[in-house]
């Protein structure tokens, strides 16, 4: 496995990164060689890119798996841990049985407690077997000695042990049990989507304790300031006029409808679902449509005669047209439509007021490698305009969804930025 | 001493056009390959930003993304009388710098040579007598026909979307296109961008003088395109910031945009960048290269051994490389015999400034390669025998940029500051348009290549010595050109002209043509080129070159289509000729 080596500074990162979640898939590594292991370790390895572990447990630039990135929560940030197999700093010295309880439980050896950053809330869904092939799988890396600090959240919450009561509250742990009235391929997709996939880490809302609220399931929520969409059957907001063919399409290559997947979602696809058999990725998109749509109401659009939407449509005239075309249409594989998007018209703005802001590269996939890039414009609009053209495209070419404000814009360009309030 | 590498099967020199393609087809083979390019890495999403792309001072003005004369430069002499003295400052010629090289910054006019073109020589001879052959020439037939490019004509285009309109298409002649254009197996891959006024004129009036014009191909494209690799493009927005810039738009066709997206994703391509190959080792015998010796951005030294050198950097330093490696023999000018440097040659250019009343040319709603031309006096697409010259120009109507500093034209004589050089500018700027002709240029004893005996370069290397000058048969060309040029415009219903003559001698200041060919020719007889028709070296098999530097001489075009076509040829003799038996393709 080659990399590209540049002495540039810019430029480098995307590449790399692209490059290095491909090494985790083509490097195999002398475990390998172990054929009773093989056929283990291959559904481990397939259950790691399902589950998308090293988008986690790998630093900026640094070896995959081998941990220190620093999880943003509303509570502060968590350092992810090493899960190469290293005795002192990794968890090479971890049993079958240590992992499945980290896995099911949600502790370590020795009893203390994880945070739910790490998703054992579902992945306590996930077999004993294939969290043993996991295990397998991660054994069968090159140990790295990288000591991660694993105590940065501020008190209290860094008393480990208060997550016993959060957990009494918020976590139910038992294997996934399938549903006998549903067909086995929905039931796959289910294990997946609910399990492994964690989908619902992001794309469901978070209670006031970090907790996914549990009756608002995979309805859309908010992750490091970035809109999850809701991924129910709802036809307004979710994926019902998605067919099951275009969410395959999607997290198999990034892109359909006109859309193309970036922000968190960009690593999803990359680093797991683009990588995943076409039967499961099936399967997920099967189970994500027949999810319950919430019908939430269509809401009527602000009026194209509002002052807001009128700056709007000149700043969107003026600086977004060229590309995203007057239309909203966008360009095919390039540039994303904006009309009937749904990521457009969310309760919850934050994805466009952040692509905004800050710019953002699209998913580079083998079938689509171009990943074109949003730039930011950050520099050069005010809240206030941000908000116009935030409000002008949530409510034009059939779009409807509540009008944003500058103080929401300002909120989310200081989380963004770091600029101060 | 250099430190020695693991071994590759493929080192590429230099990552624009062709050798990205060679890459990731070769990569994708099968083959260990690594490119090796003097430059920096540069991406659209991060290098060509809208946000800062659009910058005519720092790109067009201060040459941001072109070579320094620091890292590279030339001597430069008329003729070989004459003491060659360095190039400071680039000028006539701006050779590009870094990952996607001129491929990144070029204005994207694409053509196909004429089949007269490739054999030119025979062709000129049969039909008008030795006579007609200028003093001192050195013209040489290609070793292969358009009849045999054309596929590879065909798979470039795909690879960069190009937008044009066919003109013949499998031998039937096309309205709307080129009628001169040699039988074409497909349409181009995306419609002709959208002409703007002064086109329309131009067309109206060509045609009305019994000319055939037509949109000229183009790489800034006018749809939607996605290639073979996968790559997507969207449609050009005419914003007029091409030559010089990389496109932010994802419209021009480049590697950035073409090629390197799917590459990067080879595992078994690397690439290192800012790192300068120095020459390309040869075994004991000379018979064979064993890799490249290469100085990294720290001035260390590594040798990368591989089994296959390919030389895809800038044709000028590619026939640099191949001096200061000793691979062929160097021409001497005075015996006649050598040849790597034989046969330089560039492009003139030649025209008339049409000045009009009461129109709105707009000229920044352009694209580099938006633009109506005609190939009625192109190669020998007319009866060159009353006028006693071999060679021909495309003839285009084109803005391809209204950009604030450097498009100010005004008319001649007018001051060049004050307040009266700013009326003309205001007075100018949206009723000014230019018939401009694009001419070949041929290949003489007198204008080669050598190694330059007085300076070096910051590795004590010799610098590469230019002696060139326009020679009588295209001045004569260039200037009745101009006179063609200066009807067309008249006909346009200019209500002044102004007939621009080639500039003589050669200078080295003005900008002029990127279009530098020759020194490393491909050829049928090994006396007479550097290259076979594969493009592999007659001396050393396992080194290729590709470029313009293999051109015999240079016809009335920009070279790219060409080089790009050339490119997909030799990959193509590589997989399936070399590869299986490496060796020399064809026997001296």
């Amino acid at each position: 496995m080659s990399s590209i080596v540049t002495k540039q500074p810019t430029g480098r990162g995307t590449w790399l990164r692209h490059l290095l979640a491909l090494a985790l898939i083509a490097a195999p590594s002398a475990a390998l060689a172990d054929s009773d292991n093989l056929i283990v370790i291959q559904r481990g390895k397939a259950l790691v890119t399902a589950g998308d572990c090293v988008a986690c447990h790998t630093a900026p630039g640094g070896v995959p798996f081998a941990g220190g990135l620093a999880l943003q929560t509303p509570f502060g940030a968590i350092m992810t841990p090493n899960i190469t197999p290293d005795n002192a700093t990794g968890i090479g010295s971890w049993s079958a049985d240590d992992f499945a309880r980290a896995m099911h439980e949600g502790k370590r050896p020795g009893g203390t407690r994880l945070y739910p950053a790490f998703p054992y809330t579902y992945y306590t869904k996930v077999t004993r077997a294939d969290s043993d092939a996991i295990l397998a799988y991660l054994r069968s890396l090159d140990p790295v000695s990288n000591s991660v600090n694993r105590s940065t959240l501020p008190f209290p919450f860094s008393i480990r042990s208060s997550m016993a009561a959060w957990n009494s509250l918020f976590f139910t742990p038992g294997e996934f049990k399938p549903d006998p009235n549903k067909s086995e391929e929905f039931n796959r997709g289910a294990y997946l989507v609910e399990g492994l996939g964690h989908c619902g880490a992001c794309h469901t809302p978070l209670n006031a304790f970090g907790a996914n609220k549990s009756d608002k399931y995979l309805q859309g929520g908010v992750v490091d300031n970035w809109t999850a969409p809701n991924i129910t059957n709802d036809a307004q907001a979710g994926l019902g006029k998605w067919s099951v063919d275009e969410v395959v399409q999607y997290l198999k290559t990034g892109q359909a409808r006109g859309v193309i997947a970036s922000g968190p979602m960009k690593d999803v696809v990359e680093n797991s679902t683009a990588k995943m058999p076409d039967a499961d990725l099936e399967a997920m998109a099967v189970y994500l449509k027949e999810r319950g749509a919430t019908g939430s109401p269509a809401p009527s659009p602000v009026s194209a005669d509002d002052g807001r939407m009128k700056v709007g449509e000149a700043i969107f005239v003026d600086t977004c047209m060229a590309c995203h075309t007057r239309k909203g249409e966008g360009i095919a594989h390039v540039f994303p439509k904006l009309a009937g998007a749904t990521i457009a018209t969310q309760d919850d703005p934050s994805s466009l007021i952040h692509v905004i802001i800050t710019g953002a590269q699209a998913a580079a996939t083998a079938s689509h490698p171009t990943a074109p890039t949003m730039p930011s414009f950050g520099y050069r609009l005010s809240d206030d305009q941000i908000a116009a053209v935030v409000t002008y495209v949530r409510n034009s070419w059939g779009n409807a969804a509540s009008p944003v404000t500058a103080d929401a814009v300002k909120a989310v360009r200081g989380k963004v930025t770091g600029a101060a309030d | 001493m250099a430190r020695r590498l693991p071994r590759k099967d493929v080192v590429i020199v230099g990552l624009g056009w062709t050798g990205s393609i060679l890459a990731l087809e070769l990569a994708r083979a099968g083959l260990e390959v690594v490119a090796i390019e003097r430059g920096p890495w540069r991406d659209t999403a991060t290098d060509f930003n809208i946000g800062t792309a659009p910058d005519e001072l720092r790109y067009a003005v201060r040459h941001d993304i072109f070579l320094r004369p620091r890292q590279e430069t030339l001597t430069m002499r008329n003729n070989s009388s004459q003491t060659a003295l360095p190039i400071r400052r680039w000028g006539s010629f701006l050779p590009g710098n870094g990952v996607g090289g001129a491929g990144s910054h070029w204005n994207g006019q694409t053509w196909r040579f004429l089949p007269d073109d490739f054999r030119l020589r025979s062709h000129m001879i049969d039909r008008y007598g030795e006579k007609i052959m200028p003093e001192g020439h050195q013209i040489q037939d290609w070793p292969m026909s358009y009849d045999e490019l054309e596929p590879f004509y065909d798979e470039f285009e795909r690879c960069l979307g190009i937008s044009g309109k066919a003109g013949n298409l499998k031998g039937q002649i096309q309205s709307g296109g080129n009628p001169f254009e040699g039988q074409r197996s497909s349409e181009y891959p995306t419609p002709p961008l959208k002409q703007g006024y002064s086109q329309e004129l131009f067309m109206k009036a060509a045609s009305g003088m019994g000319l055939h014009p037509f949109p000229r191909p183009s790489a800034n494209i006018s749809s939607a395109y996605t290639n073979q690799y996968g790559c997507s493009m969207a449609p050009c927005t005419y914003c007029g910031f091409c030559e010089r810039f990389g496109c932010s738009n994802y419209s021009k066709s480049s590697p950035q945009t073409c090629v390197l997206p799917a590459l990067v994703r080879e595992p078994n391509f690397e690439a290192r960048t800012e790192c300068e190959v120095t020459k390309v080792n040869l075994s004991g015998d000379g018979k064979m290269a064993t890799g490249v010796v290469y100085v990294d951005a720290n001035g260390e030294e590594w040798e990368q051994p591989a089994d296959l050198v390919l030389l895809c950097a800038y044709g000028l330093f590619n026939v640099r490389l191949m001096l200061l490696s000793g691979i062929g023999k160097a021409y001497d000018p005075n015996t006649g015999e050598g040849v790597v440097g034989r046969n330089y040659a560039y492009q003139t250019g030649s025209g008339a400034t049409a000045f009009f009343d009461n129109v709105n040319f707009n000229p920044f709603a352009a694209a580099g390669s938006l633009g109506a031309a005609l190939d009625d006096y192109n190669s020998d697409n007319f009866d060159h025998g009353p006028h006693g010259f071999v060679g021909g120009a495309s003839i285009t109507n084109a803005h391809t940029n209204g950009r604030p500093i450097m498009y100010h034209p005004t008319p001649r004589g007018t001051p060049t500051w004050g307040s009266a050089w700013k009326k003309a500018v205001r007075d100018t700027y949206q009723r000014v348009t230019n018939v401009g002709a694009q001419g070949s240029v041929m290949s003489y004893r007198a204008n080669y290549l050598d190694l330059d005996p007085t300076y070096k370069d910051q590795y004590g290397r010799p610098l590469m010595r230019m002696t060139f000058d326009f020679q009588p048969n295209e001045i004569k060309m260039a200037n009745w050109m101009a006179e063609r040029c200066e009807e067309i415009a008249k006909a346009m219903g200019a209500k002044t002209t102004q007939i621009n003559r080639l500039n003589t001698p050669w200078n080295v200041v003005p900008y002029q043509s990127t279009h530098n060919t020759g020194g490393t020719v491909t050829g049928s007889d090994p006396k007479t080129s550097v290259l076979n028709r594969y493009l592999q070296s007659w001396d050393v098999p396992n080194v290729f070159v590709m470029g313009a530097s293999t051109f015999p001489q240079n016809a009335g075009y920009n070279p790219t289509g060409t080089v790009g076509a050339l490119t997909y040829w030799a990959l193509d003799a590589i997989k399936s000729k070399y590869l299986k038996s490496p060796g020399a393709l064809v026997q001296q």
